[in-house]
């Protein structure tokens, strides 16, 4: 049998939770243009400035809407998100006035893939 | 175990010592020391580098005793690439007959270099002073006046002769520290040099100034000045030939000790295999604890237990095959299962044991024993003038506590024979007159020095052969190997060439000198 690994995009839709007086998302980011993308564990290039998901919360919206921990943020509401700081990344999460972010994200899986010949 | 270990000690009676009967224990532990006297007699050949005390030396260059083996050399034609005479000899008739012969020789050939060598260094002092001085006494009406630059010149002549004096004294005059095998080239180059320099200036001066009875004095002093300059330019030279060129550091040498593996290495510069053998004796005494032939037993023993207990039959018949027994005795006792490693673990860790437990004991009876002792202030001293005592009388008093303990440790490093009562006693109260702590006292006793910290008689490493298979006046080179032998032991000495260092050089400007933050943060949004 093989291994296989290959990234496939994904399209998540997110609806913030509200709480006191914050919209949350539940999940962590890292990554960015002003970060050393040397310590970066979920990406395959060590020289990848991009946004990568670090946490996600359990029970939170991201969980809920599929958003898994390694993701790679590609977009958010159409802005691109690959050559952004940190802060810039941030801010266009977590703006007051939307409640729902649609995130393009990249994610990268490894599946077995099985021989015919092996099972019959 | 440790109370079966405890083999007596007739010195128990130290603990009741009083002053009335030292001088009988003295007498009852001078019995039982073992006089070592191996060294002494026996010499070999003509190599002795022993340490004698020496007269000092006159003359211009120091050449010592191997100068009068000149006269020696002029009968063999195997001049300074000669090898070494001193491979071991086997003869012992030979040595016997020899022995009379080198003693009475040596010592002449000594005193004949000395002579020699000052009779030149008078002889070269005095010739500027006979240049000038002789035309004086000869034909003193025909000189042409000379005045000032006479006078000037003469002035120059006394000043140079009086510094040439100061180096030559600074630089020769020196006590030789030992006697080597052969003589060393550079000087006798250099006395050869001084020699024929000399030598020409009198036949020129000779045959041009005294036959013809030159008026120009002028003329003469200048000659005599630039003699002088000349005897200047040689001490310089010579300076240059047997100081400086050796100093810079070019062999790593590593000497070794054959009967324990001590081993120490040391940087020589461009030396001559005798001189450097000289080096590293001297530092062998400074450096190498004290050969002591009582810790070697137990390896002999160990040895000689593994090839007993093993015989051998002949099955096929007569003949002797000597070579064939040995080897198959060698091969018996290597599959032999013998558990002799385990014995001697067991036995080392023993040992180490028991030094231990010794050594706590004495550190503690030490410090004990300088408790009592309390140094008087000059005050105190009027107010109690009746229990005052000298640093001797001092350690007298404290060294019965100690003394069993002490005892009892040397005996088990087997360090005994290394310090007697007297020397102990010496140096305990040498420790209370300059307020060392117990610790610096027993500093000397708990770790075997190195050879000069003892006793003469104790070194057992006092005469010295050279051998070497290249010419002992050779200089070194790398992978020369020389063993320095003594009756007892001796030390092979491997030369090894400092590597070329190839040095490059990089220039960082200290504005290049800049940094960046790398973060990873981690946001939650």
């Amino acid at each position: 049998s093989y291994l296989i690994s290959f990234s496939f995009q994904q399209r998540i839709e997110i609806h913030k939770l509200r709480q006191g007086d914050n919209l949350i998302l539940g999940f962590s980011i890292g990554g960015g243009i002003d970060q050393d993308p040397a310590q970066n564990p979920f990406s395959e290039d060590k020289t990848d400035k991009g946004i990568y998901v670090t946490r996600v919360t359990e029970g939170g919206p991201a969980e809920v809407a599929g958003l898994q921990i390694g993701d790679k943020i590609m977009q958010v509401n159409g802005w691109d998100m690959t050559m952004v700081t940190h802060d810039q990344a941030r801010k266009r999460l977590t703006k007051r006035n939307e409640e729902v972010v649609r995130l393009l994200v990249t994610r990268q899986s490894l599946q077995k893939a099985v021989q015919q010949s092996m099972m019959s | 175990m440790s109370a079966a270990m405890d083999t007596e000690s007739t010195y128990s009676g130290y603990s009741h010592y009083s002053g009335h009967s030292k001088k009988a224990h003295r007498q009852g532990r001078d019995r039982h020391k073992s006089p070592r006297s191996k060294d002494g007699s026996r010499s070999e050949k003509s190599v002795t580098i022993q340490t004698p005390p020496a007269e000092p030396l006159l003359g211009n260059d120091a050449s010592r005793a191997e100068e009068g083996q000149d006269d020696n050399w002029g009968e063999t034609t195997t001049a300074i690439t000669g090898t070494s005479e001193h491979s071991i000899s086997q003869e012992d008739i030979a040595r016997i007959s020899k022995d009379l012969e080198d003693s009475v020789g040596l010592d002449c050939k000594r005193y004949l270099g000395l002579t020699v060598a000052a009779v030149l260094g008078l002889l070269v002092f005095l010739t500027p002073i006979a240049f000038i001085l002789l035309p004086q006494i000869l034909w003193r009406d025909d000189l042409e006046p000379c005045g000032t630059v006479c006078e000037g010149l003469f002035i120059s002549v006394a000043f140079k002769l009086l510094i040439l004096l100061i180096g030559t004294w600074a630089l020769f005059f020196r006590q030789p520290k030992a006697d080597l095998p052969r003589v060393f080239v550079f000087r006798a180059l250099l006395l050869v040099l001084i020699f024929l320099f000399v030598f020409s200036y009198w036949l020129f001066y000779g045959v041009r100034i005294l036959d013809s009875k030159d008026t120009n004095y002028q003329g003469i002093v200048q000659y005599a000045v630039s003699l002088v300059d000349a005897l200047l330019f040689i001490h310089y030279l010579a300076i240059v030939l047997l100081e400086l060129r050796q100093l810079q550091p070019m062999f790593t040498v590593k000497v070794v000790r054959s009967t324990d593996g001590e081993s120490r290495y040391y940087s020589l510069g461009h030396l001559s295999i005798q001189r450097a053998a000289l080096v590293v004796l001297e530092n062998y005494y400074r450096d190498f604890t004290v050969y002591n032939p009582a810790l070697l037993t137990a390896s002999k023993s160990r040895a000689a237990k593994h090839m007993a207990g093993l015989k051998v039959y002949n099955v096929d018949g007569p003949g002797n095959n000597a070579s064939g027994q040995s080897r198959a005795m060698i091969a018996a006792a290597a599959r032999r299962r013998d558990s002799s490693h385990n014995e001697l673990y067991y036995e080392e860790a023993d040992h180490e044991r028991r030094v231990k437990k010794r050594r706590a004991r004495l550190v503690v009876a030490v410090e004990e024993a300088f408790t009592h002792i309390k140094r008087l202030q000059a005050e105190e001293q009027q107010k109690a003038p009746g229990e005052m005592m000298d640093p001797r009388e001092a350690a007298q008093a404290i060294f019965p506590s100690m003394a069993r303990a002490l005892q009892k440790y040397l005996r088990t490093t087997r360090q005994q024979q290394y310090h007697s009562m007297e020397s102990i006693l010496q140096h305990l109260s040498f420790c209370i007159t300059n307020n060392m702590t117990p610790k610096a006292f027993l500093e000397r006793y708990l770790n075997p020095g190195p050879t000069l910290q003892y006793d003469r008689d104790r070194w057992l490493s006092k005469q010295w052969t050279l051998v070497s298979e290249e010419a002992v006046t050779s200089g070194l080179q790398d992978g020369v190997v020389f063993v320095l032998k003594c009756l007892d032991f001796s030390l092979v000495v491997n030369v090894k060439k400092i590597p070329f260092i190839k040095l490059s050089e990089e220039f960082i400007d200290p504005k290049s000198h800049k940094f960046v933050l790398r973060l990873q943060s981690e946001t939650s949004v």
